[in-house]
């Protein structure tokens, strides 16, 4: 033990004559550097901000809504997959649907696909009425659906649809990969905005009720009392039901609103623990107000709970958004995030196509392992108590 | 003891009071008037005022938490919106198929993921420790979605073993062909995440005195391990657990909104689709009681497990 501190104690002294002023952030980075997995995490973590906000300029998959392909478009990954004949992909979504006992309902409605169920009966009854012209069946659709026809020519003789796409199609033949960067800009920028909405106000709330103390901490303890008592997804589910809106906003209001309580907990305590230091008593005695006190003395010192929290809270509101999202209390319907897309590839999988559901899990289960590994080494670095323990 | 009983209830009474308050203003005021909700779309300024009246919203904001406060004491919440169903029948009803499936769930779960935290235990600091924790925290990156589409679709669908969904009036039946898909999933999922901390309770402890004495009597590791340290892990795994608790009542939304289980979960999912505010009031209430009563039983059972504990 006295060794590891020995240990411990002379890099600190022998980085601080070095480098004065930041000396925990400073040396909180040499401990993350070392840490191969934090840093490809992190690497992980960066890549996918690019992505995210690459996309949130508009620079890439700004076209997800399009209809690329032909519906269901098969995976190809750049030719590397040779994709199966569509044909033989239809037979087996025929027999999956049949094993369901239903219907293959899921049938595309692109205009090239409408079929008229009555087209033979029309028919039938317009030879029929060759023959007996008194008696002459008047078809109130008939005018629709020549229209109809006649934009499902105009429509495959002028877009070209491809075969296949790197990730393959969705039911409507929208590109997969694209709607995945897309979609990984929803959850991601819901996610983060929410985590810190959430945490700024546990970190207020908190700093508040452990600083002052007294009527303050009774008072706020018994809000956050109130907000625990109540298991979190059905305080999450209660607040979208009030909610009638669906958007990104809500979801971030919703998730930021009920999610502060663990941040509260945390930073409470310890601002109870500062109070009492003797910096703070100094301050005090100097005379400088409590609130540059709570916020300018004492916040940069918690700073590093208040981070990992972040990051943690971050990987739980992306999970929950995209339970949200999946059970149609999330997004809007015109946009699209991971949950949407686990929606639409959970009725894709029953016909045997798989990418939508690979595409949109993969990159949720990247993010997060990558995420969650790199709070741990966050963690780790900036407590260096842990460090020593271990 | 009995004092000490007699004060943590007492102290229920305002968090409680704050839970009825902050879902009174969630569905009185943020909701906008539940009068509109309820009546729909087509209707008139006299039915809209009827309904108010009825509902007794115009009247003053105490004399309605009253009502809620009845309500609550009474267990009759009326009616729920959109099946006319009595609200104390839909809890009743629902309450059992959301047991049937959590409880099996949560006693395999918890059982597992203490079995296996001893042997990981054992191979602590080594490559295979190292390994399970990394299958352990992608095992819990990957989406519940996608764990509940995945295993429904490749065991119920493709290899047709357990049916796709479904749910009968016998619990046998129940237990051995309905529930068995959802209980394996519900224990796939919880593994990693009750594995990776039931292991830092048994890491917490395999380091203390007590266990370095009990090697130096050279009792053998499996014997170390299974009762020493076991009995000491208890401590933070039933304080765990028993937080746990109330979880039951809500089932798992999810599990049961894919299987079609008449759970509590699911009634929840619906009346938030339906805007059926009278059910979800209901479950949030008394969920959230019961999550306080849960929380002073883990603190009792804290004292029974560790007579070191001092209760305040």
């Amino acid at each position: 033990m006295a060794a590891m501190a020995k240990a411990f104690h002379f890099p600190m002294s022998a980085t601080v004559a070095v480098n004065r002023g930041n000396g925990f952030w400073s040396l909180a980075w040499q401990r993350f550097r070392d840490d191969r997995v934090g840093v490809v995490s992190l690497v992980i973590v960066a890549a996918f901000f690019v992505v995210v906000f690459l996309s949130a300029l508009g620079v890439i998959a700004s076209g997800w809504n399009e209809e690329v392909a032909i519906p269901d478009a098969p995976p190809d990954l750049w030719g590397l997959l040779k994709p199966a004949p569509p044909m033989a992909m239809e037979s087996a979504a025929q027999r999956a649907a049949q094993r369901m006992g239903k219907e293959p309902s899921l049938e595309p409605l692109l205009p090239s696909a409408v079929m008229d169920p009555l087209a033979e009966t029309l028919a039938r009854l317009r030879g029929e009425s060759d023959v007996l012209p008194e008696s002459r069946v008047v078809d109130p659709l008939a005018e629709t659906l020549r229209t109809l026809g006649a934009g499902d020519e105009l429509l495959t003789t002028t877009i070209e649809k491809r075969m296949s796409l790197p990730f393959g199609g969705d039911r409507w033949g929208r590109d997969v990969l694209t709607k995945t960067i897309k979609g990984s800009q929803t959850s991601i920028i819901v996610g983060l905005t929410a985590a810190l909405l959430a945490t700024f106000l546990g970190t207020l709330l908190g700093a508040l009720a452990g600083y002052y103390g007294h009527r303050t901490d009774d008072a706020l303890n018994w809000f956050y009392s109130v907000f625990n008592a109540i298991p979190y997804l059905l305080l999450i589910l209660a607040v979208a039901a009030v909610l009638q809106q669906r958007g990104v906003v809500t979801v971030i209001l919703i998730l930021g609103l009920t999610g502060w309580t663990g941040v509260f907990r945390l930073v409470r305590a310890e601002y109870i623990k500062h109070r009492g230091r003797e910096y703070v008593r100094a301050a005090h005695a100097f005379g400088v107000p409590n609130r540059r006190i709570l916020f300018f003395h004492i916040l940069p010192n918690v700073s590093h709970v208040v981070l990992v929290n972040v990051s943690i809270l971050a990987v739980g509101f992306i999970k929950a958004e995209v339970i949200l999202s999946f059970l149609g209390f999330g997004v809007a319907v015109d946009e699209v995030s991971w949950g949407s897309m686990l929606n639409d590839a959970h009725r894709e999988l029953i016909l045997g196509r798989w990418w939508e559901l690979l595409a949109a899990g993969g990159a949720m289960a990247l993010l997060v392992t990558a995420f969650s590994l790199l709070t741990d080494a966050m963690r780790d670095a900036l407590d260096p108590k842990i460090r020593v323990a271990s | 003891m009995t004092a000490y009983i007699a004060r943590r209830l007492l102290q229920m009474i305002p968090t409680m009071l704050g839970v009825v308050l902050l879902l009174f203003v969630l569905f009185n005021w943020v909701g906008g008037d539940p009068a509109y909700i309820l009546a729909g779309k087509n209707t008139s300024d006299a039915q809209i005022a009827n309904i108010r009246h009825q509902l007794g919203v115009d009247r003053p904001a105490y004399v309605q938490i009253g009502i809620f406060l009845k309500q609550i004491v009474t267990a009759d919440f009326g009616a729920s919106w959109s099946t006319n169903e009595p609200v104390s029948d839909i809890l009743k009803t629902r309450l059992g198929p959301s047991m049937t499936v959590m409880l099996p769930m949560m006693v395999l779960g918890v059982l597992l993921a203490i079995a296996l935290s001893l042997i990981v235990a054992r191979f602590h600091r080594s490559l295979t420790d190292r390994a399970v924790m990394v299958a352990c925290t992608v095992g819990m990156s990957v989406s519940i979605l996608v764990y509940i589409i995945v295993f429904q679709y490749v065991f119920a669908y493709r290899l047709g073993w357990f049916p796709v969904q479904g749910w009968s009036d016998s619990l046998w039946t129940n237990l051995t062909t309905y529930a068995a898909l959802p209980i394996l999933i519900g224990l796939c999922v919880g593994l990693a995440p009750d594995l990776r901390l039931f292991r830092s309770f048994v890491l917490d402890e395999i380091d203390q005195d007590y266990v370095r004495t009990a090697r130096a009597k050279g009792l053998s590791e499996t014997r170390i391990l299974w009762v020493h340290v076991l009995r000491n892990a208890a401590i933070p795994i039933v304080t765990f657990v028993m937080a746990a608790l109330p979880g039951l009542l809500v089932g798992a939304f999810l599990i049961e909104r894919f299987f079609s289980i008449p759970g509590i979960g699911r009634e929840v999912l619906l009346a938030v689709e339906r805007s059926d505010f009278p059910v979800i009031k209901a479950i949030t209430v008394y969920v959230a009681l019961a999550t306080m009563l849960a929380n002073l039983a883990a603190d009792l059972i804290y004292k029974a497990v560790d007579p070191r504990v001092e209760l305040k």
